[in-house]
């Protein structure tokens, strides 16, 4: 009998590393997107923290959540961020200063959500499942989506239905006016 | 003499496990092959070019000027890399380092035969997909940083480009997946054993390239790096090494592209008399000469046409080939 790698370094220890790794990752860009002035740091900053919570998916063992939350939220969202943000002053004039009552405001309401959110999360009781070797989520993703959260899932796309149409419209009254 | 034999070699197995030992060595000779594949992709270019011209292109260096890509590579990596005064310094920095990472991730899941494939993922084409769209963030981080109005305009057309043409590049594979089943990227090869699904998917297929070359930021849609109009685009302001990292990730990203077009429609690794390596290879590099090809004899785009052409032809297009997809599949 061999020594492996694996007697060396646990994987379990490994994983776990991983984890914390991708936990501060999170962190870190949730931090950056709220406390550097310059805009396109926050975007970055947001972009970094949605890179995280793809590693947690993968942590949980669900790699095709993971893969679609980089490529929408990191890929598509933060992308049209930046589009839009792209266009904002540029690097060497002043930047304006904060207002103080506005970022007193902002920490409130956010602490608040969060603690609602923690509450939310300790109320629910995990349980482990027996067996997650195989990937499960794209099938039951799709029949969740398709049976049980059908109505929520037409919803929702009317939802962004609505929001294109209105953006054309925004947008075409504007050129009109111009 | 069997490799295996080899003491060596059976203690660093023993040591490593199989799935860590491939992921090792497969790293390592990606790390190899991507810049060398970047080096010889610039000399085919160049020697492409020159002869659609009627000039020999590159001679001087090994015959037929295949060591040139390797000289001008020491050349910029002994040059300064200058940083702009004005320049956002950290982003300015990372972005030629961000650029290269999806260039190395996504071919852990490119089978190049049925046996050498780094890692089997069953979401494989979707980490292509989503760690290509890391590479427009750098792109746009590079553009912005540098603080130049030419890096900036280039950054802007080059995320909306990206945007445009990712979604008929996402549907055009999706016609191939609801065939497959599979996002595996190896099932998608073996599906295709008998027929190949350039003769069942033709549209897909043009679609898929025609995104691919779009989203390679290649002519006629490199707009991002516009020589005639934007001096090079967002990567104007960056010189030496810095400039060639974001080279490496354009023509890298290419031959990842043509890889996927060569899996999800061209039958893989599929092919007689040869085994299979050598066939994905040749696939492969036959669709990136068509793109360089393509580069020399179409002319540049105007930035309206582009986005005209992203939405208004191909969406529509390749929406209505999943339907018709969906449809023929449901009814056979």
């Amino acid at each position: 009998m061999t020594t492996t790698i694996s007697d060396l370094i646990p994987p379990l220890m490994v994983a776990q590393a991983a984890f914390v790794l991708m936990i501060v990752f999170t962190l870190a860009g949730a931090l950056l997107a709220v406390i550097p002035k310059k805009i396109v740091h926050n975007i970055l900053g947001l972009a970094l923290a949605m890179f995280g919570i793809t590693g947690v998916y993968l942590y949980l063992g669900s790699q095709f959540v993971a893969m679609m939350q980089l490529l929408i939220y990191v890929g598509a969202i933060c992308m049209t961020y930046i589009f839009a943000i792209m266009l904002s002053p540029p690097l060497e004039k002043e930047l304006p200063k904060r207002n103080k009552l506005k970022v007193i405001t902002a920490t409130a309401v956010s602490f608040v959500v969060f603690i609602v959110m923690v509450k939310m999360i300790m109320s629910l009781k995990f349980e482990p499942i027996a067996d997650i070797a195989r990937d499960w989520s794209i099938e039951t993703i799709g029949h969740q989506l398709l049976t049980r959260y059908f109505l929520v899932f037409e919803l929702i796309s009317l939802l962004l239905a609505i929001a294109i149409i209105g953006s054309i419209m925004v947008a075409s009254f504007v050129r009109k006016r111009n | 003499m069997n490799m295996t034999q080899l003491p060596i070699i059976k203690d660093i197995y023993g040591f490593l496990g199989p799935d860590l030992l491939v992921g090792v060595v497969g790293l390592l000779l990606v790390l190899i092959f991507v810049p060398l594949n970047s080096a010889f992709l610039v000399w085919v270019e160049r020697k492409v070019a020159g002869h659609i011209q009627l000039r020999p292109g590159p001679m001087e260096v090994g015959p037929h000027g295949i060591l040139q890509s390797l000289i001008d590579a020491v050349k910029l990596m002994c040059k300064e890399m200058i940083t702009p005064d004005l320049a956002d310094k950290p982003l300015f920095w990372m972005a030629p380092c961000i650029v290269v990472i999806p260039a190395i991730v996504c071919f852990v899941v490119i089978p190049f035969s049925p046996v050498m494939q780094i890692r089997e993922l069953n979401v494989g084409i979707l980490l292509i997909f989503a760690f290509s769209s890391i590479s427009g963030l750098s792109i746009m981080m590079g553009g912005w940083a540098s603080n130049n109005k030419y890096s900036l305009i280039g950054a802007v057309r080059a995320v909306a480009q990206s945007i445009a043409y990712e979604i008929p590049l996402l549907l055009s594979t999706m016609s191939v997946i609801i065939m497959s089943n599979s996002f595996k990227m190896s099932q998608i090869v073996s599906d295709q054993s008998t027929v190949w699904n350039f003769i069942l998917q033709p549209v897909a297929a043009i679609i898929f390239i025609i995104c691919s070359t779009a989203e390679t930021n290649r002519a006629p849609f490199d707009l991002v790096e516009a020589e005639s109009e934007l001096v090079s685009g967002f990567h104007t302001e960056y010189t030496g090494m810095r400039d060639a990292l974001f080279f490496m990730a354009e023509y890298t990203a290419m031959f990842i592209a043509s890889s996927m077009a060569v899996v999800l429609f061209f039958g893989g690794w599929h092919g007689p008399f040869f085994s299979g390596i050598v066939w994905f290879v040749l696939k492969a590099y036959f669709l990136v000469f068509v793109t360089v090809w393509i580069r020399w004899t179409f002319p540049r785009l105007r930035f309206d046409q582009l986005m005209n052409f992203a939405w208004k032809v191909l969406i529509p297009i390749s929406l209505l080939n999943l339907l018709v997809t969906a449809i023929v599949i449901k009814v056979l």
